[in-house]
């Protein structure tokens, strides 16, 4: 069948809702929190209408969101979950749960601030707070990737037993809409073919059991099972990135998108919705002489630190934008970045802006406002500081 | 052992086992052999979740278990989720749950993680309507972590949080009525039960395996290593929980109560008779045993006027 994209003007959230649904997952169990609540809606909507055929879980709190995403997809289901900063946080201990019962649950969360105070605008930091919980971490810089995410996130997931989290931006992105190009039902059954889990608690063949007690002579050895997936999993990232791009025009076998790298002195790095404004900035910029580029991290987890020595090697600078904050240390992504480069002899001049914190405006402007202090830095080879809290009323 | 078919048929306990020798329960725990009769009666076609208690450690380490059936281990306040999950992942994969010949979705948790830190998971399981059962089974503290009281410890119980002491450290709030919290939910099935009647015990776990919608049982499953007492005076003290009404057996079937035991027309037992047995008890002064005594037979009136009222 050839491959004829269906367009559709839709949000972030109801596209991450089609996705679940072309994806034929079949438990959703969800508790709404803004701005996720329009996913779970539009799933509720497909079941209502006879589009879909789940079992829907309506649980009383994402704690149980997850463990009732863990219990369905132990018995071999294809599950989805979506949630949004507290709710992301009350679920911190299932997403350990999850990823240590080897479980390729994918979930949307739709990136807002953590409170107090309460803020229900974009911002990285709850997503980023579960790096070390086994899951793997997509963000989506638009709409179209929300949609492109679930679908992929579910081959990569079921290929190595891990679960992925596809990111997207409060508002930005959840609520703004836009044209997504969809893929046909048939098309998506040939690239996402049903589940084969690795375990089935409906498997009575040899009765058996999951996550019981391990002593520190077996721990380790499970422990080492995961970070090998986590590590495996970039080989299959490329792939199934390579493969979605032959099948449907939009290549991801990237984990960083990256533009103007070449003969860039510097490069903006950052994650999301952010990199889009970024990516029109920087090709205004060009215009304008600026020899400058971009580095959209698209996986955060597992970290594509071959990908970024290749960058790093080849320019002046890295402004890291972080729309998020380790407290007592720096930017999460800048942090990142920065640690993955220290055992390689690249050692470009690396910056750490910390933008749009609970959803404050970052603009083209700004992009250009950040490149003229970035251009001052490489010119003179001395960094002023190496965080700036860019918009700060001062 | 060769056991005719038809003398197996005459067992008032199903004969076949899945739960094995090997687990790793104290002398004398009432929660091993409640799981054993689960097993017996529901066989191994059954998916076991056990949240953050004794049990977890009693099934055996990785890569042992001493169950006869699959099961998932999680953490201490989701057995309601988890088995909520399953049956609808078993549902969207187009097995049968519940009922004779359905797949058996069983939450085994501990009064700790069903009374208080699984409570609200409980309540969504419960309302909700998923086909499975929860099994509660309840030895009146966290004994896992060390004998730690919970909100279904006694009145006058010695715990290593209410040790005594100079001040006389008590416990001094009552028993939880977890099974009143349940029956709010109005599900269709919910009893208690308890190891020294296991026949009524199975008979319960066969009527929660037919009644579609969750079923809820609360099992007294005596704890020699946290109540201080002899190993082979479990069922004995059990005994005696249902003899005293501290712990009186019933059911509540679509709306209607039904007292099992002890008989609702004869005085129970003095509370003395249970306390006795068990060191946990032994800091209590007469005053205590007064207020507890006083609070069992409130309690047991207030369940016989049920019984009366919607029997």
């Amino acid at each position: 069948m050839e491959y004829k994209p269906i367009k559709k003007v839709v949000s972030g959230n109801y596209a991450a809702a089609y996705a679940a649904l072309h994806a034929k997952v079949q438990v959703v169990a969800a508790y709404p929190i803004t701005p996720q609540t329009s996913i779970i809606e539009k799933i509720a909507e497909f079941i209502a209408n006879g589009l879909a055929d789940i079992q829907y879980i309506p649980v009383e709190s994402e704690h149980s969101a997850m463990a009732a995403c863990i219990g369905a997809s132990a018995t071999g289901a294809r599950v989805f979950t979506a949630t949004s900063a507290q709710g992301l946080a009350l679920m911190h201990e299932m997403l350990h749960w999850a990823s240590g019962a080897r479980l390729p649950i994918v979930m949307v969360n739709v990136n807002r601030a953590m409170a107090p105070p309460w803020s229900v605008w974009d911002d990285q930091t709850d997503s980023l707070a579960q790096r070390d919980t086994g899951w793997m971490q997509f963000y989506a810089e638009n709409n179209q990737e929300v949609y492109d995410g679930v679908l992929m996130a579910y081959k990569i997931a079921e290929n190595v037993n891990l679960p992925a989290m596809i990111i997207e931006s409060a508002f930005i992105l959840s609520h703004t809409y836009d044209v997504v190009e969809m893929i046909p039902q048939e098309l998506v059954n040939e690239f996402l073919p049903p589940r084969k889990p690795l375990y089935s608690l409906a498997n009575f063949d040899e009765p058996f059991a999951v996550g019981g007690l391990a002593t520190p002579n077996d721990y380790y050895e499970f422990r080492y099972k995961i970070a090998k997936a986590m590590e495996d999993a970039k080989k299959v990232i490329k792939e199934v990135g390579k493969e979605f791009g032959e099948r449907f025009g939009r290549d991801y076998s990237e984990m960083i998108e990256k533009a103007y790298i070449d003969d860039a002195d510097f490069v903006f790095m950052g994650m999301g919705s952010l990199m889009g404004t970024v990516k029109e900035a920087v090709d205004l910029l060009r215009k304008e002489g600026y020899k400058v580029g971009y580095a959209k991290v698209r996986w955060f987890r597992p970290f594509p630190k071959e990908e970024l020595l290749e960058i790093a090697e080849s320019v002046k600078g890295i402004a890291v934008l972080d729309r998020n904050f380790s407290f007592g240390q720096e930017g999460i992504l800048f942090n990142e970045a920065k640690g993955s480069l220290y055992n390689t002899s690249a050692r470009p001049i690396m910056k750490n802006y910390i933008v749009g914190l609970g959803g404050r405006d970052f603009t083209v402007k700004d992009v250009k406002a950040i490149a003229e202090d970035m251009k001052k830095i490489i010119e003179s080879g001395k960094l002023d500081r190496e965080i700036e809290w860019y918009h700060l009323k001062r | 052992m060769e056991v005719p078919e038809n003398i197996k048929k005459r067992l008032t306990i199903p004969f076949d086992e899945h739960f094995y020798a090997g687990h790793t329960a104290c002398q004398g725990c009432g929660a091993s052999l409640g799981l054993r009769y689960v097993l017996k009666a529901y066989g191994r076609k059954t998916i076991i979740v056990i949240p953050a208690c004794c049990s977890t450690i009693i099934a055996g380490p990785w890569p042992y278990s001493a169950l006869d059936a699959n099961l998932f281990h999680t953490a201490f306040e989701t057995t309601g989720a988890v088995i909520s999950g399953i049956e609808a992942g078993l549902k969207a994969l187009g097995y049968k749950v519940k009922g004779e010949d359905g797949i058996m979705v069983v939450g085994w948790a501990g009064d700790g993680g069903t009374a208080d830190i699984g409570l609200q998971a409980l309540s969504g399981f419960l309302e909700r309507g998923h086909d499975a059962v929860y099994i509660m089974y309840d030895n009146e503290a966290y004994m896992n972590t060390g004998i730690q009281r919970s909100s279904s410890t006694p009145y006058g119980a010695w715990t290593t949080n209410t040790p005594g002491g100079k001040k006389h450290f008590l416990e001094k709030r009552h028993k939880k009525k977890v099974i009143d919290i349940v029956i709010a939910h109005r599900i269709p099935y919910a009893a208690t039960a308890s190891v020294a009647y296991p026949e009524d015990f199975i008979r319960k776990l066969k009527k929660a395996q037919k009644t579609p919608g969750p079923s809820f049982i609360q099992l007294f499953s005596p704890c020699p290593t946290g109540w201080r007492s002899p190993t082979d005076k479990t069922i004995e003290i059990a005994r005696l929980a249902v003899q005293t009404a501290y712990f009186p057996l019933f059911e509540y079937e679509n709306g209607k109560y039904k007292i099992n035991m002890p008989n609702p027309k004869k005085d129970p037992k003095p509370i003395e008779e249970f306390l006795k047995l068990q060191g946990r008890f032994k800091y209590m002064t007469k005053e205590d045993i007064e207020i507890l005594q006083k609070w069992v037979l409130e309690e047991w009136e207030r369940l016989k006027k049920l019984a009366e009222v919607f029997g």
